[in-house]
């Protein structure tokens, strides 16, 4: 581990215990209104750390409560990347050949997609749930995945233990998710921590237009979005959840690449 | 090099088509017709006007009938929009947006090109750090948090720029969303030109010339600079999208009549047709403007043509 890693690393774990122990300590809960107290400034006393928005709900309760379903909607995006990423890799390298050919061409054709698009498609024609959102983002974060996945898998399928399972009559189907994804572990953990980064601003970017996670409930993308609607008069409402986002993603950015290059060489860049 | 061409051309037809088919199917499968929300409608009504629309016919039919309106240019009517067809909405939005991802794209290959150069001559000194950590800091902050930062200080605070488009003419009122659009692929490609100069410059064609005795600015200039871009220009593709996206957001915050917005509004409306016909529009804008970044790679690097 190097000092970026710490650093990063310590900044994040620190982001995320305060975002789920804080709004416990705190007297306000995300909902409670008080229209004597609308727009506050942030102070210590009455524990208003960040404030009070617009209709005079405590602002710190409201990040921490943001920081944390964008922290979720992230892993779970992420394991539904890595899910369907881990399985398409892992079957177009095992099965090579004209069956990888064209796998790998689908993967060519969809990189070329703005897939944002589809997403807010989706968002349209569907009504917008918790769920739809996790999948919709984890959909289009499973190319790079796949990508790196089928690579580690090619040169895998040539390994003893891989042959010795072919020879004794295990099926391709096992082979495939019990003897080389187990394998693929490593590669996969350093690429998942770069996931995650672009999982939060794919949710923060459809929160942000009013498409994602929708009110009483949060995320940091629709409070930045409450924020500038607010900045003329009360720019903590703005600038408490920005900082807050960069703060993740640059975190989560620092810390994936750091990782990177501690574990694969061979990674770009 | 013609031949070429026309291959990624043709190349590119089931692209376009899987995207529309996918965009269709999207819209279509939605729950509930584009009328449900209206107050209740007597059932002759809801006929004529589905008739009107023609969601009356089969699925297939539909598809069929909109593909082949489609190949002539006709997107429909507009549902929200009653006296517009889509194609019009687009074709008085899209003029702006152009413009200002235009700008914005020069905006971000002069600076990136130059600090990376820059970065990768006066490697590992506080020069380099600087401008590294700036475009760590580009590629992780998103454009939503940019664009009202940059708004808050250099407009509301410091007044200097103005911060809406209405109301404002000329250059002043491109200068915020350039700049904020631009930002996030200013530090991308400062960071791969970095990379790549690093590459290059390290080669033994740079080495013969430095011993023929030319200086570092020549050298970049004559002979490191284009091996260099190859990768810069294979970003391109993701940089224009990119770019779009971001445009959608910035076009909202600073309240831009461009196709972004018409996106969001048309998103948020549930305006099928419009949005429908604008992810078309745009997923075909991508993949040509691919096909033109990949033709560009084999002026560049004639290597590729003889694959």
């Amino acid at each position: 581990m190097n000092r970026g890693m710490k650093v990063s690393g310590g900044i994040l774990l620190g982001i995320i215990a305060v975002a789920f122990i804080g709004p416990l300590l705190s007297p306000h809960d995300y909902l409670q209104t008080d229209f004597g107290k609308l727009l506050q400034s942030p102070a210590v006393s009455d524990f208003r750390l960040f404030g009070t928005d617009d209709l005079g709900r405590d602002l710190f309760v409201r990040c921490m409560l943001g920081v944390q379903v964008t922290i979720l909607v992230a892993i779970v995006a992420s394991i539904v990347s890595l899910v369907i990423g881990v399985a398409y890799g892992a079957i177009s390298g095992y099965l090579g050949g004209r069956v990888d050919a064209v796998m790998m061409r689908f993967v060519d054709t969809l990189y070329a997609l703005p897939f944002i698009f589809f997403v807010i498609l989706l968002m349209v024609a569907f009504e917008r749930n918790f769920l739809l959102i996790f999948v919709a983002i984890g959909a289009i974060n499973w190319l790079d995945m796949a990508r790196i996945v089928r690579g580690q898998t090619l040169s895998l399928r040539e390994r003893e233990f891989v042959e010795a399972a072919r020879l004794t009559g295990v099926s391709t189907a096992r082979i495939v998710f019990r003897h080389i994804a187990p394998n693929l572990f490593g590669v996969v953990i350093v690429y998942v921590t770069l996931t995650i980064p672009q999982a939060i601003l794919v949710e923060s970017f459809l929160s942000f237009l009013g498409l994602g996670i929708q009110e009483p409930q949060t995320s940091l993308g629709a409070l930045v979005d409450a924020g500038v609607n607010q900045m003329e008069g009360a720019s903590w409402m703005l600038l408490i959840p920005a900082a807050l986002l960069a703060a993740i993603l640059l975190c989560f950015n620092f810390f994936g690449d750091a990782m990177r290059d501690a574990f694969d060489a061979r990674g770009e860049k | 090099m013609l031949r070429y061409a026309l291959k990624r051309l043709l190349g590119a037809i089931p692209t376009l088509l899987l995207v529309i088919v996918l965009a269709f199917l999207m819209v279509h499968a939605a729950p509930g017709g584009p009328f449900d929300d209206e107050r209740v409608l007597p059932p002759e009504t809801r006929q004529a006007l589905e008739a009107a629309y023609n969601l009356d016919a089969p699925l297939h039919q539909q598809f069929l009938d909109y593909l082949s309106n489609l190949v002539r240019g006709d997107m429909g009517p507009s549902y929200r929009y009653r006296d517009h067809t889509v194609g019009e909405l687009i074709g008085n939005a899209f003029p702006v947006s152009l413009k200002l991802g235009g700008m914005a794209m020069l905006l971000a290959i002069v600076v990136g090109v130059t600090a990376g150069t820059v970065a990768a001559l006066r490697r590992n000194t506080w020069l380099d750090r600087t401008v590294m950590g700036f475009a760590m800091t580009g590629i992780s902050v998103p454009v939503f948090v940019i664009a009202p930062v940059l708004v808050l200080l250099l407009a509301v605070k410091m007044q200097w720029l103005p911060a809406g488009w209405s109301g404002n003419e000329g250059l002043s009122r491109f200068v915020l969303p350039v700049i904020a659009l631009a930002l996030p692929q200013v530090a991308y490609i400062a960071r791969l030109t970095r990379a790549s100069m690093i590459d290059v410059l390290a080669s033994d064609f740079i080495r013969t010339a430095r011993a023929q005795g030319l200086g570092t600015s020549a050298i970049v200039r004559y002979h490191a600079l284009k091996p260099a871009m190859l990768p810069v220009l294979s970003y391109m593709g993701p940089a224009i999208a990119a770019i779009l996206t971001g445009s959608v957001v910035v076009e909202e915050i600073f309240g831009i009549p461009g196709l972004g917005q018409f996106f969001v509004r048309g998103a948020l409306n549930r305006d099928y047709t419009l949005v429908l016909g604008i992810v078309i529009f745009y997923a075909t804008l991508v993949v040509l403007l691919n096909l033109v970044v990949d033709l560009l790679y084999g002026v560049i690097d004639p290597r590729i043509r003889r694959r």
